[in-house]
């Protein structure tokens, strides 16, 4: 039986925690009748070209039943190329992937939009992007399994010219845009301006954008440029921090593109638990407060 | 140099900053979108042609749910070889769809260089100086041979407005529709083309719930720091 590939990226060796989260859900296949497990690793900040080069050569020679990786900025950047060109099964925003039968069953689906069902007849390879936060973590230090490292070679069409470490947009940008979203919402309500000032120190701190529920607008408390959400602005950072939003529909709709949300609440009945991929049952205001401790 | 954008703003003013005298600007946009709006939108904007691809087996290909992202970049790559395109801009992490890997897959499928979450690019000689973004509001500076691909991140430029007499002016020209026929493409190959095929459609499920992060605000505090450098970190 073909393997189950894991594609994980590292940043500087160190693997990206999400990582374990793509290895829980191998092992599961690799338990439901898929071969072993293989643990493919690649630098998260590799070359797209150069990536899609290396992950296509080794795609070939294992020619694994299933490739399992992260549904973010890196494989989203070669994944869909390599798929397209080998003729491989596809798909994005993975919540669920199952072997039943001698088939692979997946669905994926963001919130506000129905969860596909999804098969892939006539595919031998399968490339799947997981959402983060869908799946249990296994520990690659515990498990057994061959492991891989990608050193992908430059392609002769693309040269590095360097880094920007500070683009002009990357501070406090327009909501639309941010990569790194800190939102308050009701929960922070309680001191007036307050609670939103000390938010906005944080996220200047953090070099996040400050994002807030349209509770915090209505009340004033907030200009409304600041409101993520289908009525405000839609939002699709790779990091979502919610403290004190319980989640209004329209908020939820706005957001749900994000790549990873984190919410905090002290309501464990919150709507915002329903779509957030990490979630804490606790006061807003004392986690806001540890935040602060944290980054001095 | 013959630039195709697909109907996205965004990459529609990339294209408008990067489009030279003598150069051509092609806006594609595959849909059934009955009155062309977004073809209006792209020709107002400065666009020289619209040109629209539409055909009912599209909308079966890959099952119920909306045509599969990569049998979607089949056709795209099929309008990118007939016209000839040397320079093709799609959306990246567009909010308003979801097909935010038709263009990556497309370059695929033509062998072309690519580069994706593109923030700024310009041209310098024959070749194409872009940004690509990093995390934590970085970004890798990259020097790309053409034709190329790229897919331009929402929200990185300011469309232009066009002005009322422009959109009227739009309004009046033609735009030029392709069947699948005059593509080369047929049901089978989209079927083929395709990812994924969707058995059933069900709605949103609530009950999945987040990964509960346990313990003392402190705790919280440290695990959120955690995550939040897990996807944004330098």
């Amino acid at each position: 039986v073909s393997d189950v590939l894991v594609l994980a990226e590292h940043r500087r060796g160190e693997l990206r925690p999400v990582g374990r989260e793509l290895l829980g859900a191998a092992h599961a296949l690799s338990e439901q009748g898929l071969g072993p497990v293989v643990l493919a690793t690649i630098d998260a900040e590799a070359e797209a070209n150069a990536a899609q080069a290396a992950v296509g050569a080794l795609l070939a020679e294992r020619l694994p039943a299933v490739v399992l990786a992260a549904h973010g900025r890196g494989a989203l950047g070669f994944a869909p190329a390599l798929a397209a060109r080998g003729g491989y099964g596809f798909a994005r925003d993975v919540t669920a992937v199952n072997w039943e039968r001698g088939e692979l069953r997946a669905e994926r689906g963001v919130y506000g939009e129905p969860v596909r069902e999804l098969g892939f007849p006539g595919k031998d390879t399968v490339l799947l992007l997981l959402r983060a936060g869908a799946f249990d973590p296994v520990d690659p230090r515990g498990a057994e399994l061959e492991q891989i490292e990608l050193r992908p070679t430059p392609d002769a069409r693309v040269r590095h010219d360097g880094y920007l470490d500070r683009p002009v947009e990357a501070r406090d940008q327009a909501l639309g845009e941010a990569d790194f979203v800190l939102a308050a919402g009701r929960g922070l309500a309680d001191e007036g301006a307050q609670g939103i000032a000390r938010m906005q120190r944080l996220a200047d701190r953090l070099e996040a954008t400050l994002a807030v529920s349209g509770a915090l607008v209505e009340g004033g408390l907030a200009p409304g440029v600041r409101k993520a959400g289908i009525s405000g602005r839609r939002v699709a950072p790779s990091v979502y921090v919610a403290l004190g939003i319980s989640g209004a529909p329209q908020h939820l709709a706005g957001i749900a593109r994000s790549h990873t949300i984190v919410a905090v609440n002290r309501d464990p009945d919150a709507r915002i638990f329903e779509i957030a991929h990490y979630g804490a049952v606790a006061d807003a205001f004392e986690v806001l407060g540890e935040l602060e401790r944290r980054l001095g | 140099v013959k630039l195709l954008v697909t109907t996205d703003r965004f990459a529609l003013e990339s294209a408008l900053a990067l489009r030279a005298d003598g150069d051509e600007l092609l806006a594609l946009a595959v849909g059934d979108e009955p009155r062309g709006r977004a073809f209006h939108h792209a020709l107002a904007m400065g666009a020289d042609r619209a040109v629209r691809v539409w055909d009912p087996l599209l909308a079966e290909a890959g099952g119920p749910g909306g045509v599969d992202e990569l049998a979607l970049a089949a056709v795209l790559a099929a309008v990118v070889r007939l016209e000839q395109a040397d320079l093709v801009l799609c959306p990246a992490q567009s909010l308003a769809r979801a097909d935010d890997v038709t263009g990556i897959a497309a370059a695929g499928l033509l062998d072309r260089p690519h580069a994706y979450d593109v923030v700024g690019v310009e041209r310098v000689g024959e070749r194409l100086a872009v940004q690509r973004r990093l995390d934590g509001g970085r970004a890798e500076l990259l020097r790309l041979t053409m034709p190329a691909l790229l897919a331009i991140r929402t929200g990185s430029n300011a469309p232009r407005r066009p002005d009322l007499r422009a959109v009227r002016r739009a309004r009046e020209q033609p735009i030029a529709g392709l069947g699948l026929d005059e593509l080369g493409l047929s049901a089978e190959a989209l079927d083929v083309s395709a990812g994924a095929r969707v058995f059933a459609l069900r709605e949103h499920r609530p009950q999945r719930s987040a990964r509960p992060i346990d313990g003392s605000p402190a705790e919280i505090a440290a695990r959120i720091v955690e995550l939040a450098g897990e996807g944004i970190a330098p």
